[in-house]
């Protein structure tokens, strides 16, 4: 076959759409990554009220619950698990297709550019998921925390922490959030096409400031209920 | 004058596409630091022949480092330790006496290995061929300066047009993504006004054909960046991203009229 017939062969998946594009889905990914770190951003501005006090918390909680007649919170948690599960979809399907692209590895690859975050992607990734079931089960459902009380989430959140095993499964999670966010805020950056030396260095530093605040406060919870500072 | 080597390398050995290969050692004595990386593997093979064994197969061409032909992969990195220098370019004087050098062909999917280091590269003319060109209809030559450029994206077109091909971007990214690639085809043409009637059906068709070639996907780790012997940035990667978002929003199928009211 000549390289013109080869190419009118393979013309024919040339008609494949944005979804089954290799790009596309990297856009797809990017979009719901920017939906859930914005998410995560809100999540940790909220729980600030637990400084406040069990009052200022559970107010905030009641009105997350109250919101547009009881409404929105479910909008909200529609687009979440909307995102979440796009997300892994496009993970899932450019992760084997990435793997498929080199059947055969290198003795010893050499690596100079790439990051710790980039490389563990998909695990820092998988460890989010199961953090995410977690997390529901135990602060919104309550089926594995040891005493759930419904009316009183402030109670939940600091009787929850004092297990210190469940306070370290989150801190745990919370740096795989941190190696995550780190890369994808930056990679997003890239597939939507946003890159122009003038702010290359911004996307750098907006990606680690906002990982740095994201996981450092998210981390000083736990910590602050097992030191007796939040009770 | 600067003392001789004497080298080890391990070399992939592989008879053929369809066979197993595996890693053979052999000696490289008396090596001169100003031979570059192929000449010492002539003097290996030169030796291999004489002793009636296969030679070591590897790409080559210009030895000039502008063709792209010349690969492998060198102690983990595409075109080996030195920046920006193809393997043809590079020189003995990069080593030291005693070093052991392991020898890779590219590995990718798209890139089946014909013979030890040597690899087919046929899929990056598929992906020209499906859209890194403009049709120009020949006629009369046109006034050279008729069609204004400015001067940075003539600079810009020309950066991306530097790269030759190699393959190296694939061979160090860890999805094996063709992406660095493609994006500098793509970067090249859209810089110019020639580029621009075809820009995003052109977009589409390299990326369509890049996939069904079966090269992975970037995941940014700026591996392909490090190992460029030309320089083409990753930028570009973004620039044909954003191409491909404008053109996949926008895109209507082609008709046959049009035009006359
Ligand atoms: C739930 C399980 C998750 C899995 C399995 C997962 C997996 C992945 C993988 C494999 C990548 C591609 C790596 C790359 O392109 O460098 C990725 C990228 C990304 N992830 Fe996740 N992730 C998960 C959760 C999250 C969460 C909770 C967030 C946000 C809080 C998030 C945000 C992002 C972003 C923004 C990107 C970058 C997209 C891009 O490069 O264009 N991910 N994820
Ligand atoms: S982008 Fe660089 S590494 Fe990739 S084929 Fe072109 S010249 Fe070679
Ligand atoms: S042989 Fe032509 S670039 Fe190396």
């Amino acid at each position: 076959m000549s390289v013109a017939e080869q190419s009118i062969a393979g013309a024919e998946a040339r008609g494949h759409g944005f979804l089954a594009s290799s790009v596309g889905r990297k856009v797809v990914m990017a979009a719901t990554g920017v939906i859930l770190f914005g998410f995560v951003t809100v999540h940790m501005l909220g729980n600030l009220t637990s400084y406040m006090g069990a009052e200022a918390m559970n107010h905030y909680a009641e009105f997350l619950h109250t919101m547009i007649h009881g409404m929105g919170i479910w909008v909200f948690r529609a687009v979440l698990l909307t995102a979440v599960g796009l997300h892994i979809w496009a993970a899932t399907t450019l992760t084997l297709d990435n793997m498929a692209a080199r059947p055969v590895g290198y003795r010893n690859q050499k690596n100079v550019a790439s990051t710790w975050a980039s490389r563990t992607m998909r695990w820092s990734g998988v460890i989010l998921a199961a953090f995410i079931v977690y997390h529901l089960l135990h602060l919104t459902t309550g089926t594995v925390h040891p005493n759930f009380d419904r009316a009183n989430p402030y109670a939940n959140f600091v009787n929850g922490f004092k297990v210190p095993a469940a306070a370290a499964f989150y801190i745990v999670a919370q740096l795989c959030l941190g190696l995550h966010m780190w890369h994808g805020v930056w990679s997003c950056t890239q597939s939507f096409g946003l890159a122009h030396p003038r702010y290359d260095s911004l996307r750098r530093n907006f990606a680690t400031g906002l990982t740095v605040l994201v996981v450092g406060v998210n981390i000083s919870y736990p910590i602050a209920v097992l030191t007796g500072f939040i009770h | 004058m600067s003392k001789h080597l004497n080298l080890t390398l391990h070399v992939w050995r592989q008879k053929n596409a369809k066979c197993d290969g595996k890693f053979v050692e052999y000696p490289a004595e008396n090596i001169s630091p100003d031979m570059s990386f192929l000449e010492m593997l002539d003097v290996v093979n030169e030796g291999l022949i004489r002793k009636g064994e296969e030679p070591i197969t590897f790409d080559h061409d210009c030895r000039e480092g502008i063709c792209g032909t010349c690969s492998m992969v060198i102690n983990g990195r595409p075109h080996g330790p030195r920046e920006r220098t193809t393997t043809c370019q590079l020189h003995m004087r990069s080593f030291k006496d005693g070093d052991s050098i392991t020898l890779e062909p590219w590995r990718a999917e798209a890139f089946p290995v014909i013979k030890d280091l040597m690899v087919d590269r046929g899929a990056f003319d598929r992906i020209i061929a499906a859209g890194g060109f403009i049709s120009v209809p020949t006629g009369s030559p046109q006034d050279a300066n008729a069609l204004p450029i400015p001067k940075q994206s003539a600079d810009l077109s020309m950066d991306a047009a530097a790269c030759i091909g190699c393959g190296a971007c694939v061979a160090a990214c860890p999805n094996a993504s063709a992406m660095l690639f493609v994006s500098a085809k793509i970067s090249h043409l859209g810089h110019l006004p020639q580029g621009q009637p075809e820009r995003h059906l052109r977009v589409r068709d390299m990326i369509a054909q890049m996939d069904a070639e079966e090269f992975g996907t970037c995941t940014n780790h700026g591996e392909c960046e490090a190992a460029c012997p030309k320089g083409i940035k990753m930028e570009n990667i973004a620039r044909m991203n954003r191409d491909f978002i404008k053109a996949s929003l926008t895109y209507r199928p082609a008709t046959s009229g049009g035009g006359v009211g």
